[in-house]
């Protein structure tokens, strides 16, 4: 006999699968799981530590609604640790940047600004910094193409794909030496 | 060993615990009792800094009882072969090997190469760093050899010469550790080594934060070599990594020294003047990195697309040239001297999860501009205005940008954790207002250059104008508010490489090609993207018959899940055992095969002998299995590669309250020790600073805290900074539990709650106790709980092959009381 999955418990239910029937409230009657009506379960790898275990994150309306580990996962089965489990808190927070945080030389307080003309003013410090540092030669005529003045950090917590474009960027395109990240510490 | 892993890796541990439960004897070595010392069935305590007289004393317990695994160690390692006349063993000069220059404080390793004529160990790849670089070691292919293992010259005996003195009498003096337990770690260990059975070793931090860590891991190699335990089943060294993706960082990499896929990255030092010469001095000719050249010049199509070409070295002169160590240590030491400009931090957070994060906050007030890109402000981005230094923000020139990035579920992407394992995430949402990728960061800000320098015809602008940098989709996802999103699959398959003429994915690197007809962003990931649409990262298939699980994910190379496999075969290509089945040889088909892909030429029959001629594994036998190697041989001893010596050695830390018991050489001869004004390091034994000092993780925090002290549920969970002391060192300074004390180090000084706890043992040494504090490091002046931060008190340094700094052993002394 196929239990019916939806609406939660509902009373008889056990004593028809020839269970014992329990006395229950009317809260544990109504309860359901936050995740029952979502939209899609999209398969995501935890954030955190470098076990990598699986997740569902699950989306109603365009938001994420909760994150649980992927029963699939032949690391994880489904089990996610404290961090893991709070990643839903880590994405869906009041705390988090939502816009360009920008705080002028000096300057004793933030200040918003848009995204592009951020962008842009990085770009261009990027260019300046490059232009007055470059080193093409050594004093002993080495051509060694570098700025030891512009250094980058991070990210062991991004995707490969990322460090990637981080490194052929900053180092093949820029120049730059001081390529790091967390994998050094 | 080196791990709390029940506390850090806790879903990983989940096996450890299933092992057990079937019968497996866990153990933890460590210098604190932890959530794994609990459950496991033997606890050892050690002192901190002491892992190689620990793992020293197991590798002579082994020699010594004759419990090693002879048919192994014959074929498989280098015991047989003969080391140069030249060489002297550290334990016949006072704890330094031959070759050092206390002018320079570093080794010149010519006499650590094997015997024989002069060959190609010239080509010295000492200069060589970085992680995975002993693989590009250009040690001879076939040096000569004494299988009886009586030459007093063979690797064999000098082995057992350099540790004949780590007696268990000997690891009790230096360790601290009752000689029982230090006998019964070392008879599970051999007793559950051999034909049927096979032991793991897991480490993490607690062995890479030391002076000497590469060497410690090192120890547990020669461990596993001699007991049998490396590519088999249930053996191994696994490095439990600390972030989603950091073995991805690694392999990838930002980092300095290293090109993608582990190709050192070329340097002014080593003479890496031209492409040719380059290739030259890092290929190695036997062994698989004999094709680095193949690897290089598709990494420089990848790059440089048609501009790179045979006539301008494939566009070699663009990538920069290093000039020194220009790691992060050194930087921030640099950047505090006013040296650096500009400073671009992706997720990570320098001014409180960096070493001596006082100097790293002050060296962020001597930048000209700083972009900081997180989900949450970090003390990184706010050291301007909230640093407990207390600057005036009208002091600070610095010009600073925080751009809001997106979490994994809302963008695609891949982790690489710390099983080698590739897996992709989907996108499951936009992320929120003018939060963007990463990948989209780097992405507009390269295009937004381009344009900037679009129409220079000065030679230094070329690499960048020339850089292949189409990575945005055919046309944007209707699902997603954000059109201009690159594809991140765009830049994978670029990852795994191409045919350049036909724009054809290659299956995998055995395909690249050294003439410029293919592109490779990253050759150890070929294959993660074989063909349009087969995105094998984002495989997530159970395969029940099989426990390796090989239709999950992709694991690098090639898919194979247990490296070096070749070897859980005997020498004839037969299991060692029905139990320990892996990966054999089938005469009838005429080719390996078992549970994983074979880490070895499929068709190389076991009884195949090297050639003389040539290069690659074509020099080694069908029954060599560590094809990385140019002898094809596990590394007993290291000819090359290393800059701290051939075999293991105990050194005291950098600061530490004994002497060494084992030699007159009292810390590490070559780790760097940046004496400087600011990073005073106590002379060993320093009354002013007598307790050793640690430090540490805890499950409901992460790292500095970015990730999880903005998080109400992690916050309650461990809302507090803390240090752990034992009740023996409480009642000496009359210190209650919860009581504020303040811990100094020369660095700095911190004020936090004690935990007086039995967790933590004093160390008896001398007829006297030892007493350690351990400190998790999670607190900042950001996010909805604050505290000290542990990493204020600790010294720049730098382990000299990997340039880690040293935090897991230092020296500090406590008080009752707050700062002020």
């Amino acid at each position: 006999m196929a239990v019916e999955r939806k609406g939660g418990l509902r009373p008889g239910m056990l004593s028809r699968l020839g269970m014992a029937p329990q006395p229950m409230s009317r809260e544990s009657v109504e309860k359901k799981p936050r995740i029952r009506d979502a939209d899609k379960a999209v398969p995501s790898v935890c954030p955190y530590c470098a076990v990598g275990c699986s997740q569902l994150v699950y989306v109603k309306d365009r938001r994420i609604i909760d994150i649980e580990g992927n029963p699939e996962s032949p690391i994880n089965e489904g089990t996610l640790c404290p961090k893991g489990a709070s990643t839903y808190q880590y994405l869906v927070n009041p705390n988090r940047l939502t816009t360009v945080r920008y705080r002028a030389p000096l300057s004793d307080h933030w200040e918003d600004r848009p995204l592009d003309w951020a962008m842009d003013r990085i770009a261009r410090l990027i260019k300046e910094t490059r232009d007055a540092s470059f080193v093409e030669r050594t004093p002993d005529g080495k051509l060694v193409n570098q700025t030891t003045a512009m250094a980058t950090l991070g990210g062991a917590t991004m995707d490969i794909e990322e460090n990637y474009l981080i490194k052929k960027l900053f180092s093949g395109g820029l120049g730059v030496v001081s390529i790091e990240n967390q994998a050094r510490i | 060993m080196g791990s709390n892993m029940a506390e850090n890796h806790p879903v990983g541990f989940r096996w450890p615990m299933k092992a057990k439960e079937r019968g497996a004897t866990l153990i933890h070595v460590d210098p604190r009792f932890s959530r794994t010392s609990a459950v496991a069935d033997l606890y050892v305590p050690i002192r901190p800094g002491s892992d190689i007289a620990f793992l020293g004393g197991l590798i002579n317990y082994v020699l010594t009882h004759d419990k090693w695994f002879k048919e192994y160690v014959l074929a498989y390692t280098n015991a047989s072969a003969l080391v140069s006349d030249d060489y002297v063993d550290a334990e016949d000069n006072g704890g330094l090997f031959s070759g050092y220059d206390p002018k320079s404080s570093s080794y010149d390793n010519a006499s650590w190469a094997y015997a024989g004529p002069a060959q190609e160990a010239k080509e010295d790849a000492s200069a060589h760093s970085g992680h995975g670089m002993e693989g590009t070691s250009p040690a001879k292919h076939g040096p000569a050899r004494d299988e009886t293992l009586q030459h007093p010259r063979s690797v064999f005996q000098i082995l057992k010469r350099h540790y004949a003195r780590y007696t268990p009498e000997m690891v009790e003096r230096v360790c601290s550790t009752p000689p029982s337990l230090f006998l019964q770690v070392a008879e599970v260990l051999t007793r559950n080594s051999g034909r049927e059975r096979t032991s793991a070793i897991c480490y993490a931090v607690g062995w890479t934060q030391q002076s000497y860590g590469a060497q410690i891991i090192r120890a547990a190699g020669i461990l596993q070599l001699l007991l049998g335990n490396i590519g088999r089943p249930g053996g191994g060294i696994m490095a439990l990594r600390g972030h989603a993706s950091i073995q991805g960082s690694t392999d990838v990499p930002t980092l300095f020294d290293l090109l993608p896929g582990y190709l050192p990255h070329p340097a002014a030092f080593k003479g890496d003047d031209t492409l040719e010469r380059y290739m030259r001095e890092s290929a190695v000719r036997g062994g698989y990195w004999s094709n680095l050249p193949k690897f290089m010049v598709s990494l420089l199509k990848a790059w440089y697309g048609d501009a790179a070409t045979s006539e301008n070295e494939f566009g070699y002169q663009w990538i920069p040239k290093l000039t020194g160590d220009h790691s992060h240590v050194s930087t921030s030491a640099a950047m505090a001297d006013g040296k650096v400009k500009g400073f671009v931090v992706f997720g990570q957070n320098p001014a409180n999860g960096s070493p001596h994060s006082g100097l790293q906050r002050r060296a962020l007030t001597q930048l000209d501009w700083m972009v900081a890109i997180d989900l949450y402000e970090t003390e990184t981005a706010a050291f301007w205005y909230a640093a407990p230094e207390g600057w005036r923000p009208a002091d600070i020139k610095t010009e600073v940008f925080l751009l809001p990035t997106a979490g994994p579920p809302e963008k695609e992407g891949t982790f690489t954790n710390t099983q080698r394992l590739l897996q992709f995430h989907d996108k499951a949402v936009d992320p929120p207002g003018d939060a963007r990728s990463d990948l989209w960061y780097v992405y507009h800000l390269g295009r937004r250059l381009k344009d900037l320098y679009r129409g220079s015809t000065n030679p230094r602008d070329q690499g960048l104008l020339n850089l292949t940098w189409d990575y945005l989709p055919e046309r944007p996802d209707p699902e997603w508010r954000i059109k201009d999103e690159p594809s991140d699959e765009k830049v994978l398959m670029e990852v795994n490489g191409y045919t350049v003429a036909e724009r054809k994915q290659v299956p995998d690197f055995e395909q690249l090609k050294a003439d410029g007809s293919t592109a490779c962003g990253v050759w150890i990931y070929s294959g993660v993207f074989p063909g349009p649409g087969k995105n094998m990262a984002r495989r997530r298939s159970r395969t029940p018959d099989n426990d390796v699980e090989p239709e999950w994910g992709f694991a690098w190379p090639g898919n194979r899940r247990i490296l070096y496999n070749r070897a859980s075969a005997d020498p004839a290509g037969r299991p060692w055992s029905e139990r320990k089945k892996y990966v054999w040889w089938d005469a009838a088909a005429g080719k390996w095969t078992g549970k994983d892909i074979p880490d070895f030429p499929v068709k190389k029959a076991p009884a195949t002998p090297a050639k003389q001629r040539g290069s690659g594994i074509d020099l080694h036998s069908g029954s060599d299995p560590f094809t990385l190697k140019a002898d094809g041989r596990g590394w007993l001893f290291a000819p090359s590669g290393l800059k701290d010596g051939p075999l293991p050695t105990h050194y005291e830390p950098l600061e530490s309250p004994v002497l060494n018991a084992l030699y007159e050489r009292q810390d590490s001869p070559v780790a760097k020790r940046f004496s400087r004004k600011d990073n005073a390091i106590s002379p060993p034994g320093d009354p002013r600073y007598p307790y050793i000092v640690t430090t540490y993780r805890v499950t409901e925090q992460y790292t500095s805290g970015v990730m999880s002290r903005w998080n109400g549920w992690l916050s309650e969970l461990m809302p507090e900074m803390f240090a752990e002391i034992s009740p023996e060192l409480a009642a000496e300074k009359g210190i209650a539990n919860l009581d504020w004390i303040t811990v100094s180090t020369p660095r700095n000084q911190i004020e936090c709650k004690a935990l007086v706890t039995r967790r933590i043992r004093p160390f008896p040494h001398n007829g006297k106790l030892i007493h350690e504090v351990g400190l998790p490091y999670h607190w900042g002046y950001k996010g909805l709980v604050k505290g000290a931060m542990a990493n204020d008190l600790i010294a720049l340094s730098e382990e000299p092959n990997v340039y880690i700094q040293e935090d897991k052993a230092l020296t500090c002394n406590i008080r009752k009381g707050r700062l002020r």
